[in-house]
């Protein structure tokens, strides 16, 4: 058998120095083979951009061995190329000029360049704009030209980094559309594609076989081929049905209490990050799970009535879970008594409910601790913040703090002053 | 048209040529008008030369310093103490270093642009490390998978992206130059005088004799060079850089400049343009192109090659023996003279504050006015810009015909030269803190009746103050920078003076006091660092944190 187009082995991205060591990608182990559409999936800060940095060579991995067709990767893959979130369009560049940036270190003649460029442009049906700025373009026109510059590079291995997340749903759906067309029907000169993305739906939708990762740390959990048939139709039974399967590997998986809580900062065991997640998510989710008669859900048919991207559902039900207020089984949610309490209760009350239950988690009552047994009942945040890097990530640590404080001040447990950066305790 | 444009200036720089009074050349400095375009010109080439050295510093220095993590920490410091450095504090060693190598005549020349270079340098060489370091992650990660060249990463990305705040560093480093450009032609150390023909030392001259005529006619030739440059070289650049503006909606009103539009439309510059210089250009970007290599995405840390173990030894080196025989000679300075540098910096530090406080008094309102009043804006707009353009210290010989006669005549003068050199940085910042506030707490303020001192202290100071920080800590820096030619000046024959860190810095250097010299400049730029990190540093902080409107 050939060798896989790309083989990773045994990455491991660790941030950090000495004992301040976080993990962002743990073992992993993955092959994308020839003529394979493979999409990555999982939360957001589970390390998929980054993998995919590290298989394109942008970034090199603390550990372990990226190989590019049998043999291992140095620098940039020349093979490889990204169509990026952000578009990664050079704003003083016109259309045409922004897709022969892809050919602009090759050693062909100029009128050839062109001549490829501009055929690119009429593939991603964008003819007529080769001299329209960036600026003058929509979303979905900037990700076109993104596309056309990929194409034009004709790479062997095709990576897209949540390409339609910053893009309207018309567009979106329709850029999806022409793309897989352009690749099943065989005119992408490419072997390989990767699609990185936190849309379950997206990737099930689009690809062959689903990588399922998960975060703290970022590691692969499981993986699934995706037998359907192009074009798949999102309403259809089994797609559903490989849907939700996706969302049952990434929420709820049962665990003892003691994981399912974390410990508090500073004591054995694993910290639990809370989800950063806006208070009103919350009760949105729950109002949503009332009017469904408080039968079981499927996770994914929230995402699409909440009008959200799977991202901040998941979240939105892990905080739910944590306070409580759901139950969370193979991808269907139910809402418990004390949800249903909370859902119908005034605001005043609506805030009791939370403050008893968040007191419950110990990184948050490991705060209150600290707080009260503290001389004039306060803390500054830069004190705080030390304490929790030894737990996270320095960028996570600030977000851990974001979210402490902005669920203190919900539940009037706490008041923070932003001028003087500090918690005091109500 | 534009034929026409090059036919004249070139019969018009043959006509001169031909013309060339022979007292150009000597080394007396001439006040008479014949020689003023010859002096203008020169100091042009003065400026161009040292402005070029300037690029080519801050290219190299810039990239060093973004590639390289280590570096960049010992590097950026180093800037910043080169910063503060008052320019004067260098002529002397730039000077003996020169004159150690070169004959007489080419060193004077040379120290002149190194010193005309010293005070145009430092912005460029932050504004260009910024940059670089601010290019979004997107465009850099495209530029290295699509695998450009190093020398293409820098053509395609780095410096479109980072040309609009390189033309605006430019224009303000140019206008740094002219205010030094009196400094820097006609300077004395130790026992040695020396005096290059030029814009500069025609001012000075003529200030010297008192000749009032002669400085009215230097100071105006001066404007006009200022105009000229400003729009055939300036505003063409500006008009032509906006096409790299970074914003990806389109917005405000593009700069516009009526030359840039002549050449744009012109059909022998397209020619020109389609036949010469393009073809030449891609010959050059090719064969460059080829030779360049890949980027390096991530490099190794810790095996910089010998050249990155090599230089952090040669520069701890320098560093070590600098302070050495820095220490050496500053042992060898009396009591007396310590105390005479501390008296100075409390008096200069007393004037720098009081400068500050009347720049703060009218510029806030005058800037305001500016930003919200069209009619008020339609005259001052245009006024302010070539008061502004005017370097402080052309101006300086007539403020003290002035005020020389009345008591602490020197010390007002010299408040006021800092004066003038300084309040720009805060009344343009003052106008683009104004403009940039948002109509909905304008409407706000007015549907809550809002007037008077009332709308002052709730909407408008708090909506000022980030801009006024940027502002003082620009102007307290050239407040300092400029106490070194305000407090020491010769006038009519002789020489006066007003106690200040900025008359010993210069005395020192008239008399070839080296250790003095070194002392004064030391305390100086420890104190400005000081003041930096204690106040504009945290005041800073809390305008980033509580007042700025996104």
């Amino acid at each position: 058998m050939k060798a896989p187009l790309v083989q990773l082995k045994k990455i491991n991205q660790v941030y950090g120095k000495g004992e301040k060591q976080f993990p962002a990608l743990k073992h992993i182990d993955l092959q994308i083979r020839e003529g394979e559409f493979v999409a990555l999936v999982g939360p957001s800060g589970c390390g998929k951009s980054t993998l995919l940095r590290i298989i394109t060579g942008l970034q090199k991995a603390s550990s372990g061995v990226v190989n590019y067709k049998g043999a291992p990767l140095k620098g940039v893959n020349k093979e490889a190329t990204i169509v990026f979130q952000t578009f990664g369009l050079f704003p003083w560049f016109n259309v045409i000029e922004n897709v022969e940036l892809a050919l602009a270190d090759r050693d062909m003649p100029a009128k050839m360049k062109t001549a490829r460029a501009t055929e690119a442009i009429d593939r991603v049906g964008l003819d007529g704009y080769e001299m329209a700025y960036p600026r003058e373009l929509s979303g979905g026109m900037r990700q076109k030209t993104g596309f056309a510059r990929a194409i034009v590079a004709e790479p062997e291995l095709l990576c897209l980094d949540e390409p339609f997340s910053a893009l309207d749903v018309m567009s979106a759906e329709s850029l999806r559309g022409e793309l897989l067309e352009l690749w099943s029907e065989g005119k992408l000169p490419t072997k390989a594609i990767l699609l990185v993305t936190h849309n379950i739906e997206e990737a099930v939708f689009m690809a062959d076989r689903i990588v399922v990762m998960d975060k703290n740390p970022g590691r692969v959990i499981h993986e699934l081929m995706v037998g359907l048939p192009h074009p798949r139709n999102r309403k259809h039974a089994e797609f559903q049905l490989m849907v939700d399967q996706v969302y049952s590997l990434l929420a709820g998986q049962t665990q003892p209490e003691y994981l399912e809580y974390g410990t508090a900062p500073g004591e054995p065991g694993i910290t639990r990050k809370l989800p950063d997640v806006p208070i009103a998510n919350i009760a949105s989710l729950l109002e949503g799970l009332i009017e469904h008669n408080n039968k079981d859900v499927d996770l994914y048919k929230l995402a699409d009535e909440f009008g959200h991207d799977s991202d901040s559902v998941l979240m939105a039900t892990e905080a739910c879970e944590l306070l409580g207020f759901v139950d969370v089984k193979q991808g269907d949610v139910s809402i418990t008594p004390l949800g249903q309490t909370y859902a119908e209760a005034s605001i005043t009350a609506r805030k009791e409910i939370f403050a008893a239950r968040v007191k419950r988690i110990p990184i948050f009552s490991w705060l209150i601790n600290l707080l009260s047994s503290s001389d004039e009942r306060k803390i500054e945040r830069p004190v705080l913040l030390a304490a929790l890097e030894l737990e996270f990530h320095p960028e996570e640590a600030e977000i851990q703090i974001d979210v402490l404080i902005n669920w203190g001040r919900y539940a009037e447990e706490f008041v923070y002053d932003d001028t003087n950066e500090t918690i005091y305790l109500e | 048209m534009v034929v026409l444009g090059l036919v004249s200036i070139l019969y018009a720089g043959v006509w001169l040529a031909s013309r060339a009074p022979a007292i150009v050349s000597a080394p007396e400095i001439s006040t008479s008008p014949a020689a003023l375009p010859f002096y203008a010109f020169f100091s042009f080439l003065r400026m161009l030369a040292a402005y070029i050295l300037s690029v080519a510093f801050t290219l190299v220095y810039g990239r060093a310093a973004s590639q390289n993590r280590r570096a960049e920490k010992i590097m950026m410091p180093i800037l910043d103490i080169l910063q503060s450095v008052p320019i004067l504090s260098f002529l002397p060693v730039v000077v003996l270093a020169l004159r150690a190598i070169l004959p007489q005549g080419i060193a004077a020349e040379l120290s002149s642009v190194v010193l005309i270079f010293t005070s145009q340098v430092w912005n460029m060489t932050f504004a260009w490390y910024q940059s670089l370091n601010t290019i979004p992650k997107d465009l850099s990660e495209a530029a290295a998978v699509n695998n450009l060249t190093k020398w293409h990463r820098f053509t395609l990305l780095e410096f479109p992206f980072g040309t609009i705040s390189f033309i605006w560093n430019s224009m303000m480093s140019w206008a740094g130059g002219w205010f030094f450009l009196m400094a820097a032609e006609i300077f004395t150390v130790g026992d040695k005088d020396f005096r290059l023909p030029g814009l500069g030392s025609f001012l000075h001259e003529a200030s010297d004799k008192g000749d009032f005529t002669a400085i009215v006619q230097g100071v105006v030739t001066l404007v006009l060079m200022i105009v000229i440059l400003d729009q055939l070289v300036w505003r063409p650049l500006l008009a032509w850089s906006d096409k790299f503006k970074l914003e990806m909606t389109t917005g405000a009103e593009p700069p516009k400049s009526w030359f840039y539009s002549l050449l744009k439309n012109s059909n022998l510059v397209k020619w020109f343009d389609n036949r010469v210089l393009k073809p030449l250009i891609s010959r050059a970007d090719k064969k460059i192109s080829r030779r360049s290599t890949p980027i390096e995405i991530h490099s190794e840390p810790g095996k910089g090659g010998i050249i990155g173990k090599v230089v952090p030894v040669a520069v701890i080196g320098l560093i070590l023996f600098g302070i050495s025989s820095g220490a050496v000679m500053l042992s060898n300075l009396t009591l007396s003279e310590w105390s005479g540098v501390f008296e100075g910096l409390v008096m200069t530090f007393l004037r720098v504050f009081v400068t500050l406080l009347i720049a703060f008094l009218w510029t806030v309102p005058v800037g305001v006015l500016i930003a919200t009043n069209r009619k008020a804006a339609e005259v001052l707009q245009p006024l302010v810009q070539i008061l502004a353009a005017v370097p402080a210290t052309a101006l300086f010989p007539v403020v003290l015909l002035f005020f020389l006669s009345l008591p602490f005549g020197m010390n007002l003068a010299s408040i006021l030269l800092m004066l003038m050199g300084t309040q720009w940085y805060i009344l343009f910042n003052v106008i683009a803190g104004a403009s940039a506030i948002p109509t909905d707490l304008k409407n706000t303020a007015t549907l809550l009746h809002l007037k008077g001192f009332k709308k002052w202290r709730m909407l408008i100071l708090p909506a000022l103050f980030p801009y006024l920080i940027t502002g003082a800590i620009a102007a307290g820096g050239g407040a300092w920078n400029a106490s070194v030619v305000a407090e020491f000046v010769s006038f009519n024959g002789k020489t006066v003076v007003t106690g200040g860190i900025g008359a010993t810095i210069s005395q020192a250097t008239a008399e070839g006091n080296f250790p003095l010299l070194l002392a004064a400049t030391l305390i100086m730029v420890v104190t400005v660092a000081l003041i930096n990190r204690t106040v504009w540093r945290r005041l800073y902080n809390l305008a980033e944190d509580r007042f700025r409107i996104d």
